[in-house]
């Protein structure tokens, strides 16, 4: 629709009082307004990423409590270069999790694709950026190969991806040769998940951050005026703005603090952070503001009324599993680059890590509802126990049990809110 | 009567050797509400896919304002204004009014939505229409309740800024009261020069807010009547098929 047909009307429409009167009402004004409808989309059973936050603050508490060396410059840097992977994963199953489908493959995924990557970029092989463009290239063909069975044919995501599962634990056994191991090499990639910005760079990355939220925030609410659409009010929008760049701050002066021993000073946020930062705003943005983005949320809400309204339902969901495989592929840079190498199990076991990181942190597998925020707290509480327990001595079992336990909790904890609230299970 | 936004002229379909459609005659004018009535298996569904570009017709003539168009998918149904509300499966119960109202056409600006712009229309259209029942615009479509739901399926086809609006069954899962509403709807909606398709089993509510009824029979139009010039004893007699009309064949 062009421009010029609709908005005289519409500017028109809104200066009537009824209009005004039902925009007026989709806004929150007050705090305390703000508050109550806050509180009322929880007790609606839009719980979103409360109880995942609820529980990382939990978890925190009692780690923090029971060993000291838990909340240390140093474990928090490393919590952070051990969650990057799993975060990502969990981003990029976003995707697909959105639509109601799933991808059982990301893991293995970003496994072929790593086990090229290290094996050709070895001294006497290719330079990285060319692995790199290959390892990508893999994740996209993947991807497409996928939305190809499930987009175009009408194969289940669940068995298509099973199937992929599978057959691509086959071709890292080729690529890398059982029991063989091949250390990751490139400097640059290395470098990702074990150096640190300077301690300046931190203080650059959130005063960058914020100028850059605040910035949107305005154009918004400078875009909203233009439309006769009401704002909501500057407190709240100062209020959250505010929150972000204390705890980010509070971050940003805890890993100043030298961690390192005494020969060598170890300081400054790990790069990995605004590495993660960006692909989460980009993806964020994608989700939230792009048709893509909407139209992924209409299909996982209700395939037919988006595929009558328009949209193309089959390029939606193509796109999508091509956007969850590459971002997989980024997930296994991250992997790699901390473990140092890429051996024949390298992907099998995170994606079902990276789905419990989603779902513990509120995405729903039935499709329509969660967002990339919620995946990345859902993968920082799986991190998190992990890194405790490891730090209290327990085995991995231990671990993976208690991981299970929280799965499983969240998922109760979001069945029952949505029960209380009469709202349907399913969507 | 002026010429009609729509008309039908001889217009068949068959499923294989099954005529579901036998050459209609069939027309609706802008402000006014065309009931389309007749017994299950009639083809009322089959006439309505045809228009909405779901599945063409294999013969005969469709004229839009007066010229020759051909209606060979909803994109092409969708660029004239004609806009279907289904009975189910047209909302996405996981977004909001707005985000409803505006799916697959959403406003754009500088690359991303436009959403102020999109409230704004959103609730003028809501407004035109005199709705009283919705109270936020951000509010899920999952907390709506099944008149409501209609209501903003009808609001959509405002934003839309469509020229013919088809309704299948709009009243067949709603209550006395919610009937009522979406009812008072339909005849708004034909009060700002769109014409309106109305699919309806229910007698009362066809002469409630109908100007024309047309009735379909075993694929054929036996009666295109006006509500005035009509009753319903008529009009189920020219459903069952125990009477017909000779000037409409
Ligand atoms: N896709 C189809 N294939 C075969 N027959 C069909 C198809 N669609 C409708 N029909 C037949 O066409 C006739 C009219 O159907 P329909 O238009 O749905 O009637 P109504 O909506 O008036 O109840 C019925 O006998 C039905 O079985
Ligand atoms: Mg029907």
């Amino acid at each position: 629709m062009s421009t010029e047909s609709t908005s005289p009307v519409a500017a028109e429409a809104a200066k009537k009082p009824e209009t005004q009167s039902l925009l007026g009402e989709g806004v929150e004004h007050g705090v305390i307004d703000h508050a109550r409808a806050y509180v009322g989309r929880v007790r609606g059973g839009e719980m979103g990423a409360l109880p995942a936050l609820g529980g990382l603050l939990v978890l925190f508490a009692i780690f923090g409590a029971s060993h000291e060396a838990f909340l240390t410059p140093r474990n928090m840097a490393n919590l952070m270069t051990q969650a990057a992977p799993l975060v990502v994963l969990g981003m990029a199953l976003v995707f697909v999790l959105l639509l109601g489908e799933i991808d059982l493959s990301a893991g293995v995924t970003f496994g072929v694709a790593m086990a090229v990557f290290v094996k050709y970029t070895q001294p006497d092989g290719l330079s990285w950026p060319v692995g790199l463009a290959l390892a990508m290239g893999i994740g996209f063909a993947v991807g497409a190969t996928i939305g190809f069975f499930v987009a175009k044919i009408g194969v289940p995501s669940f068995v298509v991806t099973l199937g992929l599962f599978l057959g691509l634990q086959g071709v890292i056994l080729i690529v890398i040769g059982a029991g063989g191991t091949y250390r990751l090499i490139p400097e640059p990639i290395k470098a990702i998940q074990n150096s640190n910005m300077p301690v300046w760079g931190g203080w650059v990355l959130l005063v960058g951050l914020m100028a850059l939220l605040v910035a949107v925030a305005m154009w918004d609410r400078w875009r909203r005026s233009k439309s006769g659409a009401p704002n909501g009010s500057l407190s709240i929008m100062f209020l959250k703005l505010g929150a972000i760049a204390v705890i980010g701050g509070a971050l940003v002066v805890f890993l100043s603090v030298d961690r390192g021993s005494v020969n060598q000073a170890i300081a400054g946020v790990p790069i990995v952070v605004p590495l993660v930062l960006i692909l989460g705003l980009i993806g964020t943005f994608v989700l939230d503001r792009t048709k893509f983005g909407r139209y992924i949320y209409a299909i996982g809400g209700n395939r037919e009324a988006a595929r009558r309204s328009g949209v193309n339902v089959t390029a939606v969901k193509w796109s999508a599993f091509i956007v969850c495989s590459s971002l997989a592929v980024v997930a296994g840079l991250l992997y790699v680059s901390r473990v140092g190498s890429a051996d024949a199990s390298t992907g099998r076991e995170i994606v079902l890590s990276g789905v419990a990181a989603a779902v513990v942190g509120g995405v729903s597998l039935f499709g329509g509802r969660g967002r990339l925020m919620h995946a990345a707290v859902g993968a920082l509480v799986i991190a998190t126990i992990e890194n405790g327990l490891g730090l209290l001595g327990f085995s991995a079992g231990a671990t993976l049990a208690v991981s299970g336990g929280v799965l499983i909790l969240a998922a109760t904890v979001d069945a029952l809110a949505r029960r209380r609230s009469g709202g349907s299970t399913n969507s | 009567m002026n010429q009609p936004i729509i008309e039908l002229k001889g217009v068949t379909k068959s499923f294989g050797p099954v005529n579901v459609l036998k050459g209609i005659n069939f027309a609706a004018h802008a402000g006014r509400v065309t009931a389309l009535v007749g017994d299950n298996g009639a083809g009322k569904s089959t006439l309505i896919k045809g228009l909405a570009g779901v599945q063409p017709y294999d013969g005969g003539e469709v004229l839009f304002e007066g010229k020759p168009v051909h209606l060979h998918h909803p994109r092409e149904a969708a660029r004239h204004g004609i806009e279907v509300v289904y009975q189910d499966l047209a909302l996405c119960d996981n977004l909001d009014i707005v985000q409803n109202m505006f799916l697959g056409r959403e406003e754009m600006a500088q690359g991303t939505f436009d959403e102020g712009r999109m409230e704004v229309e959103a609730a003028a259209a809501l407004q035109s229409l005199s709705v009283k029942t919705v109270k936020s615009l951000k509010q899920k479509v999952a907390s709506l309740s099944g008149g409501q739901r209609q209501t903003v399926a009808i609001a959509r086809s405002v934003v839309k800024q469509a020229k013919v609006v088809i309704l299948d069954e709009p009243t067949a899962a709603l209550g006395v009261a919610q009937t009522e509403q979406v009812l008072n709807l339909v005849r708004r909606l034909a009060d700002h020069g769109v014409a309106v398709i109305i699919i309806s089993h229910n007698l009362q509510d066809v002469f409630q807010v109908a100007d024309d009824i047309s009735v379909l029979y075993l694929g054929t139009m036996t009666a295109r009547v006006t509500a005035e010039g009509s009753n319903p004893d008529d009009v189920v007699g020219y459903i069952t098929g125990t009477k017909t009309m000779e000037d409409v064949a």
